[in-house]
């Protein structure tokens, strides 16, 4: 096989400092976001007891399922033996810890006794989907760091199908815990649908891609390492695959709630008369979230590394759309508790409810976010995690055997 | 934090403490009301005995005798357990209401229901199910409560409930707090059947005494499992239905007139 050459990148440039300078004030004003809230309490945020789950949710669960994701470059080349990727994996390895990491601050910084995380760690019920999630978050952190130590010590690099095989399908385990999270819950009209397993799976690999081919084309730009084309493009067409299966997923769940009665209310609520959670829905979700990027992905724009760039901005931009939706949307449409009453009451019942996020919700959001791309920067700094060179020559080499 | 335990069968911490607190407490009342005291010794479940499977709280709600514009129930809990009633708050839409009037219309008929809505108090609670550090739990007497020391506040119990019975506090508490009703900022809570008036054998709840005061006598509280409470007889007599019965969770409360 055709040797690639790993190397650290060399860090020292202004623009690497740069770098790790405005990721390290984003997480610093998500610390401080943090501390203002766990200070007064949630009352500082938008969130109240309608809407319970907000803003740090939505980064904190897509986070979670991109991370996911991003190790789908590192499964496709150990699990599924295509060598062309095999230089990639490490990235991908790294990427996927640095988001479950991030996406995991966030979630755990927004509970209201964040001061308690060692009572979760220790007091466990094993009926909840939440335990179960710790359990595969754990399992997730520990795999995929011997997944990624046998990429990188030659000394124990015959496991690394092993160990790759155990992350990937652990990985699909990870996300159908975090779709069921939602899924296992009766009570809301939008959830309740072990639909929500497999749509968060196909979710991750488009958002985990597009996040993956973002972060590969900025350090080889800025480093100034030769990237070719043969990698992007055929990544490019399985981010197209994925995106149009996220679209079909989103159909297919609309669509068997249109067709009950009971659910007419609450779809004409998410897709007709939401308001804010509608236009997300419709220009957030699907047409920049799904529409665009595929038109941009299937025609001769994809082959332009920017258009790209742009897609795979889009499908993320899309992915917090749809997390918006799936989470603020649902909660923002009542419980009908007494079906074909109008209800009214001091605690909100039978309305419609808003919700605005506040600014630590956001920059809490935001920090995680910041979280893992500086965890990223540092370890590409500190690991042989990049090829020297992945231009077209070299892959072509790879791809021969 | 010196938060009583009176609501977790769970932790039966220092019990020396608490027979010393309730020696204390008997001999001052004594002092002044022997005769309450000497009668609420008597029928309270001693420190050292569990909850009991043998006993079902629950509670029925006659809607047809609840009166539109009367919240005295929502006033006698408020007092009862120290939460701040919600006009009085500056952040009315995150202040906890443990019970609240809901009132329903027919959109065809206009006619009009009213009634308060509570923890139901589940047999299969779902927030129970989905809390993942146990925090939610039914006791053995069917309360459903918060184990106010486990609770992380993620509020999965409050996305779980189909009842929106639960609050988080989102605020510092002021001192108005109750020394036998623990609560604090970051956690969930709920109606908790008025569990320290249960566990004092006062055998009702403070919406309960109220409603009754009030001359409405819409809520009735007892022993489901007892064939001859007032609960237990009513309930044969009277046809009630649970709400959103389709989830099959074996509610406490039953309404009569939905």
């Amino acid at each position: 096989m055709a040797s690639i050459t790993f190397r650290e990148v060399e860090g020292s440039s202004l623009k690497y400092w740069l770098l790790f300078g405005a990721l390290g004030l984003f997480v610093l004003f998500g610390a401080l976001a943090w501390n203002h809230m766990h200070h007064y309490g949630h009352v500082v945020t938008g969130m109240d007891n309608q809407i319970v789950w907000g803003l740090p949710h939505v980064f904190a669960v897509f986070l979670i399922v991109a991370a996911s994701g991003a190790l789908n470059v590192a499964s496709i080349a150990s699990v599924f033996n295509k060598p062309m990727y095999k230089p990639l994996a490490p990235l991908s390895a790294i990427l996927s810890l640095a988001l479950l990491a991030g996406g995991l601050l966030v979630l755990v910084l927004d509970l209201g006794r964040s001061d308690r995380l060692i009572v979760a760690m220790t007091n466990f019920n094993l009926k909840s989907m939440f335990t179960w999630n710790v359990f595969l978050y754990s399992g997730f952190f520990a795999l995929v760091g011997i997944y990624l130590w046998t990429m990188l010590d030659r000394s124990v690099k015959s496991w690394t199908k092993a160990a790759g095989t155990a992350a990937f399908l652990w990985r699909l385990t990870l996300t159908t815990g975090t779709g069921s999270l939602f899924g296992f819950l009766v009570a809301r009209e939008l959830y309740g649908t072990g639909l929500l397993a497999p749509m968060f799976i196909i979710m991750s690999f488009a958002y985990g891609l597009a996040i993956f081919l973002m972060v590969l084309a900025a350090a080889y730009a800025w480093t100034g390492r030769p990237l070719g084309d043969a990698v992007m493009l055929r990544l490019k067409t399985l981010l197209a695959v994925f995106v149009a299966a996220v679209l079909y997923f989103v159909a297919v769940h609309h669509l068997t709630n249109l067709y009950f009665t009971k659910a007419h209310a609450v779809e004409a609520f998410i897709l007709r008369d939401g308001g804010a959670i509608t236009s997300l829905f419709w220009i957030g979700q699907v047409l920049i979230g799904c529409v665009i990027p595929l038109v941009i992905l299937l025609t001769a724009l994809g082959r332009q590394r920017s258009w790209l760039m742009i897609a795979c901005a889009l499908v993320i931009l899309g992915g917090i759309a749809q997390m918006y939706v799936t989470i603020i949307g649902a909660q923002a449409y009542p419980l009908d508790m007494f079906p074909g009453f109008k209800a009214s009451s001091s605690y909100f019942d039978g309305e419609i409810h808003a919700y605005t996020p506040s600014t630590p919700e956001l920059f809490l959001g935001l920090g995680g976010v910041a979280v893992a791309l500086l965890m990223t920067a540092f370890a590409v700094k500190v690991l042989r995690l990049l090829p020297v060179s992945l231009d077209d020559a070299t892959v072509a080499k790879l791809d021969q055997h | 934090m010196n938060e009583l335990k009176t609501m977790s069968e769970q932790a039966p911490d220092s019990p020396e403490r608490r027979r010393f607190v309730g020696a204390a407490a008997a001999v001052a009342g004594l002092a002044v009301v022997p005769g309450v005291m000497l009668y609420e010794v008597a029928d309270a479940r001693p420190e050292e005995q569990p909850a009991s499977s043998a006993v079902r709280w629950g509670m029925l709600v006659d809607a047809t005798r609840c009166a539109s514009g009367c919240d005295d129930c929502v006033s006698a809990c408020s007092t009862e357990n120290g939460w701040t009633p919600v006009a009085q708050s500056a952040h009315p839409r995150q202040a906890p209401q443990w019970i609240r009037k809901l009132q329903l219309e027919d959109p065809l008929t206009q006619a009009q229901i009213n009634l308060p809505m509570l923890c139901q108090h589940c047999a299969e609670p779902p927030c129970v199910d989905v809390c993942p550090t146990g925090a939610s739990f039914k006791r053995a007497d069917g309360i459903v409560l918060v184990n106010r020391h486990t609770c992380i506040g993620c509020r999965y119990c409050m996305m779980a409930c189909p009842y929106k019975a639960r609050s988080l506090v989102h605020e510092p508490l002021n001192d108005t707090q109750k020394p036998d009703v623990p609560r604090g900022m970051g956690c969930v809570e709920a109606c908790t059947f008025c569990v320290q008036k249960v566990d004092r054998g006062d055998g009702t709840t403070a919406c309960a005494e109220a409603c009754a005061a009030a001359g409405h006598n819409a809520i009735l509280f007892g022993d489901l499992n007892d064939p001859e409470s007032e609960i237990s007889k009513r309930l044969r007599e009277l046809p009630t239905k649970q709400v959103r019965a389709d989830l099959k969770l074996n509610l406490g409360v039953r309404y009569h007139g939905i």
